[in-house]
Formats: structure tokens, C-alpha cells, sequence
């Protein structure tokens, strides 16, 4: 067992077909372990650890099936909490996104763009999308590897949500080239998302506007 | 020259000891502070708004701030034991917070500093709170997690600013338990009686649990457990299920900062860090992170204003300058809207 990442809510290790799976299996595996939180009352913890286990699982197929890359899962362990998944070899767009060219930036983001695109059109939403999330195979493919807070819901609040929720990443993390990333992202995303792609963008900004440390108009005086 | 600049000029070129007055007025605390650059806290005067029922209303928080402003001030000063005319430098709490009370604030610290003649400094509400727990707790370089009644931020240093990397999209955790509190008949402020029969809950009652990448919401939480305790739960259950599904979210979200910026750091801080169970929550989750926890002690977690003196010396210290007409107040003032000089461009 060799420990890849020691995330916030789960482990991630790094063994091999044989080890975890089947004999006659060659290749990497990730295995994705749920930990328990002491912090956490039991039930919550239960309730968490194994909704999340069971859902990332089925996300990870129906995203896959609606042409967004992402690990094939080779096992869903609901009592150990563990999934096993395939090893994506590539590069996190967290560590790539700012040193890349302005033209090679902006392809990645219309990607990217697309693909969060595909996932809403399959009534997926992501919950959690950030740059350490994605990566960046030599093929040119963007792998989503982690669904862990994704849903399914249509909802055009939770749409807004997802993109308000990259767009917060793009600022905590790559700063420097939150607009340009951004604009070429709603670039790719409407480009795949079709006409309603306007009403969930003017979603998500309206969700940025309702937030409680945004400027709006203030009274006149000071 | 009139000798008060004579004095402060003495004081810049010799390094000598100088003097920050600090006002704090975003909500329901006035508080005054004297705080040394040497980070010598001299004096932290408080009064605090109560409303007779319900909860803050904005413009009779400011009216009570207007009100009590000379007895906070002559108390800070008397505490202190130095004279106004002592006073180098004046530093006002400029947002995020209520218009009224901060416009109350803000008038304060013209008046005053345009009066003795020295520098003002308008200082962010939330940075302030983080720069006084670094002070007085020694943290160096801490992902914190800011929660009180009027905000909930995960906060840390990156690159220059302070870098927000999770908020409450909706109301702040201190809210979400007042307004329950008010909602199932505890008086106000609601977090004490929460934390006092949630001890006496036993059975977890599952409420809504929204956590949205690093962002959080608690308006759901809120409802539902009003609408529970209508419904006849046990209240002491209801209060035991809503501290744990609210903080559960908090400790996960700061977790996930802490494991994304790789920091060895963690603080609590603002006037929810009151409630033990949080903090015992974010010590475990510390602990498992290989981080060290810090909490400054209470009277340095709720809304004073050392903590805005003290940031006003730094930000002074390091070549801020502000002109009066700089002073506007911002009520939805961003905490990384503002450069942080004093801690450099290092991560």
C-alpha cells in the first residue's frame, strides 16, 4: 500500500491490479479510502462516508457514458468505504494552469468548459470543481477524478452553482488568470451546453451577487 | 510645528513605542482599544448592543454605538492610563458589517483623529480578527476559520492577501443558531443555550447537510430544524443535531483548506469559537492533519477593538497611507480585497 494523498475527507493509495483485485490483473489501481472523522458524531459519519462512497461510483459511470473522462471503477466496497478505481497518469491542472501559454490556457479551459457542460446535460452536477480535481493526460484528455460531493439534480440553481463554485477555485488558487480562465471556460460550456447555456451562467453570477461579501450599491453617504 | 507632530516624528525616527487607538463598530459590539506597536494591548473597551427582542436592528445598534461612544472611549483610555493626546495613530473597523454602525464607528475615528492631527487607518473587520490571534497565540501562518454572527470564512495567507476558501453562501453559522434559537423560544443570544441543552441531547436527528466544494450554506439547516422542533422533537436532540450537522460542515470545509494549502497551522476565532464542542471538533480534525490548533482566548474572539488597533499599527508600520476621503466604509468589504504588506509576497 503506498499512500498517494492524504486528502481531506478520504486516502488515496496507489497498488496494483494484482494486489487489490484479481491475480491475472495487470496495471495501477487507486484506492480510494473513506476515513472515519472522530470529529464527526457516528451516524453523520456513517451516513457521509457511505452515501458518498455509493453515489461517487455511479457518478463516475454516468459522467463517463456522457463522454466526460473519468476513472473506470473496478469495485465499490460499501462496507470497508473503499472504492477501487483505474490510475489516470497525467498532470494536475492546478500545477499546469499558470505556467501554460495564454493560447494552450484558454484550449484547456474551452475543454473544460465543455465537459462540465456534458455533465449538466446528463442532469450531473459536479460540487466540487477545482483544478486539483482535474487531469491533464499527454493524450490531450481531462480526466474528473473526484465526484465525491457531485449529485444528480437538473436544477438550474445547482448549475450555477457548480460554475460559481470554479470560478471561487480559479481565484483561491490561480489568481493571476482567474478572468481570462474563466471567460474561456463559460466559452466552452456554452458552445456545448447549447441555448439555455445563458440562463444558467447569468445563474451563477446572480448566486456570486447574492453572496455576502460582494460589493452591491451602498447608500450614498459614508 | 505643533508638538503633537513634533512628538509623533520623534517617535517614527527613534522607533520608540507608538500608540493605536482602535474602534470597532461593525455590528453590536463598540469596543475601543489601545494597542502598542510593540503588541502590547494596553486597553479593550467594550459595550454590547442587546436588542429587547428579536435581532439586531442596524440602525438602533448604531444609535446605541453613538451613544455609548464617549463612556467606551474615556474607558479605554482611563484603562490604558494615558491621555488622549498620547494617541499616535486612530484605526477604525471600515467593513464588512452594517452601514449605520459603521458609518457610527467611522465618524468616531475622523473626529478623533482629525482632532489630535495624527494618521487614520481604515482596517478589514475579518484580517483584523486573524491579526490579533497571530499576536497573542503566536500562530505564524494559519488556515483560520472566522466564525461569529455576522460572518463564517475560511481564511488563508497566500501570495500577498489573505485568500478566502470557503464562505457561507447564505447566512453565517451564528445566524443560523440565533435565529433557531429565536425560532424554538431560547432568548437571545441563542448560542449558549443551544450549546448547553444540545449537551443533554442524545439521538441524531438528520438535517440538512450542504456542503458545496469548500462553500457552505446553512439557511436549510436553519428551517428545518425550526420546522422539526414544530413537528415535536425533542428540543435538546434538535440542538445536539443542529451543532453537530452545522460544525461537521465547518470542520470538513476548514479540513479541506488545510489539506489543499498543506498549512501546519489551524485557529478558531470570532464569537462562535465560544462553543467547546466546535472547538473540540476542530482540535481532533487538527490533530489528524498533523496541524497545531490555536483559539485566542474569548475576550479576543468577539468583535474589539485591540484587534483593530493592532492591525492599524501594522498596516501603518508598512506604509499605509490613507487620506480621509479614503476612509469610506465598505459594508460587504472582501477580506482578500485588501493587501497585506506586513506579511510580504511569501506563501
Amino acid at each position: 500500500m503506498t499512500l498517494m494523498k492524504k486528502g481531506a475527507e478520504a486516502n488515496l493509495y496507489l497498488e496494483d491490479f494484482s494486489e487489490v483485485l484479481h491475480l491475472a490483473g495487470a496495471g495501477k489501481v487507486v484506492v480510494k479510502h473513506r476515513i472515519s472523522k472522530r470529529y464527526r458524531v457516528p451516524q453523520l459519519d456513517l451516513q457521509l462516508r457511505e452515501s458518498r462512497t455509493a453515489l461517487e461510483a455511479k457518478l463516475f459511470a454516468d459522467a463517463k457514458a456522457a463522454g466526460v473522462p473519468t476513472p473506470a471503477v473496478y469495485e465499490v466496497d460499501r462496507v470497508g468505504m473503499r472504492l477501487v478505481m483505474e490510475f489516470i497518469d497525467g498532470k494536475q491542472v492546478k500545477l499546469i494552469l499558470n505556467k501554460l501559454t495564454p493560447a494552450r490556457r484558454i484550449k484547456l479551459c474551452h475543454l473544460i468548459g465543455k465537459q462540465i457542460a456534458r455533465l449538466h446535460k446528463a442532469g450531473i452536477v459536479h460540487g466540487d470543481l477545482t483544478t486539483s480535481n482535474m487531469i491533464l493526460t499527454p493524450q490531450g484528455k481531462v480526466f474528473f477524478v473526484d465526484f465525491g460531493l457531485g449529485e444528480y439534480s437538473p436544477s438550474l440553481e445547482a448549475r450555477g452553482v457548480d460554475l460559481h463554485l470554479l470560478k471561487r477555485a480559479l481565484q483561491s488558487t490561480h489568481f493571476k488568470v482567474v478572468d481570462e480562465a474563466y471567460r474561456a471556460v463559460l466559452t466552452g460550456y456554452r458552445r456545448e451546453f447549447g441555448k439555455n447555456a445563458g440562463e444558467v451562467i447569468e445563474r451563477a453570477e446572480e448566486i456570486e451577487r447574492r453572496g455576502r461579501y460582494i460589493a452591491k450599491e451602498e447608500r450614498a453617504w459614508h | 510645528m505643533n508638538p503633537l507632530k513634533i512628538n509623533r516624528l520623534r517617535w517614527m525616527l527613534f522607533g520608540i513605542n507608538v500608540l493605536c487607538l482602535g474602534i470597532e463598530g461593525t455590528a453590536h459590539t463598540f469596543g475601543v482599544g489601545i494597542v502598542s506597536s510593540r503588541g502590547k494591548i494596553l486597553s479593550n473597551v467594550s459595550r454590547i448592543y442587546a436588542p429587547p427582542k428579536g435581532g439586531i436592528h442596524p440602525r438602533e445598534a448604531a444609535q446605541f454605538h453613538a451613544a455609548n461612544a464617549r463612556v467606551v472611549l474615556n474607558g479605554a483610555l482611563k484603562a490604558a492610563k494615558i491621555d488622549i493626546k498620547d494617541i499616535d495613530l486612530v484605526a477604525f473597523s471600515g467593513g464588512p458589517g452594517l452601514g449605520p454602525c459603521l458609518r457610527t464607528a467611522a465618524t468616531a475615528a475622523r473626529a478623533l483623529a482629525s482632532w489630535l492631527d495624527v494618521p487614520i487607518i481604515s482596517v478589514n473587520h475579518c484580517i483584523a480578527h486573524i491579526e490579533i490571534g497571530r499576536l497573542t497565540e503566536g500562530a505564524k501562518d494559519p488556515v483560520t476559520l472566522y466564525v461569529s454572527g455576522g460572518n463564517t470564512q475560511v481564511i488563508a495567507f497566500d501570495a500577498g492577501r489573505y485568500r478566502v476558501f470557503g464562505e457561507t453562501l447564505d447566512i453565517p453559522v451564528g445566524n443560523c443558531i440565533d435565529v433557531f434559537a429565536r425560532g424554538v423560544g431560547l432568548s437571545h443570544p441563542g448560542g449558549p443555550h443551544v450549546e448547553r441543552l444540545a449537551r443533554e441531547g442524545k439521538k441524531y436527528i438528520p438535517l440538512p447537510y450542504v456542503v458545496k466544494g469548500m462553500d457552505l450554506s446553512f439557511s436549510g439547516l436553519m428551517t428545518e430544524a425550526v420546522r422539526r422542533h414544530r413537528a415535536g422533537k425533542d428540543l435538546r436532540d434538535l440542538c445536539f443535531s443542529l451543532q453537530e450537522t452545522a460544525f461537521v460542515a465547518l470542520v470538513e470545509v476548514t479540513e479541506r483548506a488545510v489539506a489543499h494549502t498543506e498549512k501546519k497551522e489551524v485557529m478558531l476565532t470570532g464569537g462562535v469559537a465560544a462553543n467547546s464542542r466546535l472547538r473540540e471538533m476542530l482540535k481532533l480534525m487538527a490533530k489528524e492533519q498533523g496541524a497545531k490548533f490555536y483559539v485566542p482566548p474569548m475576550e479576543l474572539c468577539g468583535d474589539q477593538g485591540a484587534m483593530i488597533a493592532w492591525t492599524g499599527i501594522l498596516a501603518h508600520k508598512h506604509g499605509v497611507k490613507q487620506r480621509l476621503e479614503d476612509t469610506m466604509v465598505k459594508q460587504r468589504w472582501r477580506t482578500d480585497e485588501v493587501d497585506i504588506p506586513w506579511r510580504g509576497s511569501r506563501r
